[in-house]
């Protein structure tokens, strides 16, 4: 069973005076067919986290590891991470002019899975999984997220956490920015990946809105560069009705 | 204005039918140009001659000689290249039946109908050369296979001229093809009947250190249409100066551009587009990629609408990607309208890079970083690609991408 475990993470960016820390000794495991919620206030460093894991180049890893079923991934280069099972949804994908969905999903899928998938399993795959995201057929003849709109990016992001089938699946703010309806049909392709007991789910966000949809086994509350509080899902509850305040106090005193 | 672009740098404009002010000359951000810069005509110095001796050696701080590094010239520009030994090309032929190619003398009467040299360097060239090579597609001829002329420059210094001669109602494509190496100045002369189509491909795959200046004039019948593709690769400067004419109305002239600039080379495309006749058409999009220290790209289409060119309709677009840093594009795009008479003019131009934000995204899908390399200036050539409208050309191209792109990366 593919496990994830980040062991006292220190994660720095370069700032205008000099490296800056923003993680400051994150533990966490992750285990296949688990979800995991991290919730925390803005700035406390949980997209850091999820930028980390993926090896964003913007980020310095200044201490501890972090082993998908035991091997390094902080050693691996980004596109290794991405083969090796782990797959960021990312809160602003990027647009990649001149590269059609349909190219890239096909060169991606590829790549993780290290043989081309055999053309017409892979049509017929590529439609299923956008018919049940209500993506229209067209959608896979635009450029990579050139012109989408909000809702858009974040069930393209989806349909490849459906296709590539990662072991470990970092959802970072998956939530922000959708209507009701976008957040249920999101929502929904995130839980059929689950469903599958295969993949490991780091769902990172601000809001509990999106836990509705989406039962966390666990919930952390991130805050100051740290998980300062675990528990079940419970947990949720009690930041819907207090909020954060009481952790960035704590935060804010260290 | 808009003369070096910066990267993210976006410039556009268009003119619709009949807008106020449409007789005015365009100026302000995003024409490329100032309000006191001169028209395009007046721009060149000098009027277009045949003879070398009517043009001054440029210094480089004119007009159209500023972005070009004259000293990597060979010497075309001041004459030592004229006095210098001559090399050799050894050239091959591809004809389909009823193609004629034929090596004449500086007399022939067909020499010289399509345009004349607008800068010392093609006048050079046409002062200079021994024997022209005519090639011929006779009237009415359809040709289901491309002419091609292969050309491997084997050193030394070398004027060349050529033409081709689209008879009426003929439709051929020519492709022209160089590699090796030397220092090259010509003249290309592209005469399209009336009623002809004419798909010119111009192939520009130098070694590295290929000095090469070229004007290309095409004079486009009535209802003729003719397509120039350009693909500049090689060379340590390429300086080319497609020219097109109207000799009567309907004329249809696309004009599209590929480019791709490594370390240190210089790639230069200054385009003229003489609107001087009614109801006729012109499309330009030229697309070049950067990479490398000091890979320098020089864009100029200069569309020019002149008061007898009611109904004229016209596009101009350059993109550039830049890949690495340390590459510079200078892009400017130029209209000048004398009409308002006119269904439409616009123009666009836009320098991009390629960034470690998209390289990331990919990469964090599982593609390693050269390929994602390839996928972006693969996907940003593609539609360029398509619309030469010649498979085999098209998939030639490609492959030459890819190398270049395996090459450099």
């Amino acid at each position: 069973m593919a496990t994830l475990e980040i062991r006292d993470l220190h994660v720095s960016v370069e700032a205008e005076n000099g490296p800056r820390e923003i993680l400051k000794g994150v533990d966490l495991t992750v285990k296949q067919g688990e979800t995991h919620a991290i919730m925390g206030p803005n700035g406390s460093g949980k997209s850091t986290l999820a930028y980390s894991l993926a090896g964003h180049p913007k980020y310095t890893v200044t201490g501890g590891s972090v082993l998908l079923d035991g091997e390094d991934v902080l050693e691996m280069s980004v596109d290794e991470r991405a083969k090796a099972g782990v797959f960021l949804a990312m809160q602003y994908p990027v647009e990649v002019p001149g590269v059609s969905v349909s190219n890239f999903l096909r060169t991606a899928a590829t790549a993780v899975r290290g043989e081309a998938p055999k053309l017409r399993l892979w049509v017929k795959e590529v439609k299923e999984a956008m018919a049940a995201l209500q993506m229209d057929p067209a959608f896979a003849e635009r450029n990579v997220n050139e012109g989408f709109s909000g809702g858009e990016k974040k069930r393209h992001e989806i349909l490849q956490l459906e296709l590539l089938k990662p072991k470990i699946a970092i959802l970072d703010e998956t939530d922000s920015g959708l209507d009701v309806d976008a957040l249920r049909i999101v929502s929904e392709g995130i839980n059929r990946v689950r469903s599958t007991g295969e993949v490991g789910t780091l769902l990172v966000t601000h809001y509990t809105r999106i836990l509705r949809y989406i039962k966390p086994d666990y919930v952390h509350v991130f805050a100051g560069g740290r998980i300062v509080e675990s528990g079940g899902a419970e947990l949720a509850d009690k930041l819907e009705n207090e909020g954060y305040e009481a952790y960035v106090k704590g935060g804010a005193s260290e | 204005m808009a003369e070096q672009n910066t990267t993210g740098s976006t410039t556009a404009g268009s003119i619709e039918v009949g807008t106020a002010g449409a007789g005015a000359q365009l100026a302000g951000p995003g024409t490329g140009r100032t309000a006191v810069q001169q028209p395009i005509d007046a721009r060149v110095a000098v009027k277009p001659s045949f003879d070398v001796n009517d043009f001054p050696v440029p210094h480089g701080r004119e007009e159209d000689w500023r972005f070009t590094p004259l000293h990597r010239l060979g010497g075309l520009h001041d004459g030592t290249a004229a006095a210098a030994e001559r090399g050799e090309d050894k050239v091959e032929f591809a004809l389909p039946d009823g193609v004629t190619a034929e090596t004449v003398g500086r007399d022939d009467a067909r020499l010289g109908k399509a345009g004349t040299p607008v800068d010392r360097v093609a006048a050079q060239a046409f002062s200079a050369f021994e024997q022209a090579l005519v090639v011929t597609v006779p009237k009415d001829a359809v040709l289901t296979e491309p002419v091609k002329i292969d050309v491997r420059a084997e050193g030394g210094v070398r004027f060349a001229h050529v033409v081709i001669d689209v008879k009426p109602f003929a439709e051929a494509v020519v492709v022209l093809n160089h590699v090796g190496t030397g220092t090259r100045a010509a003249n290309v002369e592209l005469l399209v009947g009336d009623g002809a189509k004419l798909t010119f491909v111009s192939v520009q795959d130098w070694e590295r250190d290929a000095v090469h200046v070229a004007q290309h004039n095409a004079l486009v019948g009535r209802d003729a249409s003719f397509k120039s593709v350009v693909v500049t690769f090689g060379g340590d400067l390429v300086r080319l100066h497609p020219r097109v004419n109207y000799a009567g109305p309907g004329g249809e002239a696309e004009l599209f551009g590929l480019y791709f600039a490594d370390a240190g080379q210089h790639l230069e495309h200054r385009l003229i587009i003489d609107h001087d006749t009614p109801h006729c058409r012109s499309n330009v999009a030229y697309k070049g990629a950067l990479q490398g220290q000091d890979a320098h790209a020089v864009w100029v289409g200069d569309v020019l609408i002149r008061a007898a060119a009611l109904g004229t309709d016209t596009y101009e677009l350059n993109r550039n990607l830049v890949l690495t840093d340390g590459a510079r594009v200078d892009s400017i795009p130029n209209l000048e309208i004398e009409t308002g008479e006119i269904v439409g003019a616009g123009h666009a131009s836009a320098t991009g890079r390629f960034d470690d934000e998209q390289l990331f995204y990919l990469m964090a899908r599982g593609i390693p970083a050269d390929e994602a390399r390839r996928l972006v200036v693969r996907g940003f050539f593609a539609e360029l690609l398509q619309q030469i409208g010649v498979a085999e050309v098209q998939e030639q191209l490609m492959e030459k991408i890819d190398a270049e792109l395996e090459a450099a990366v």
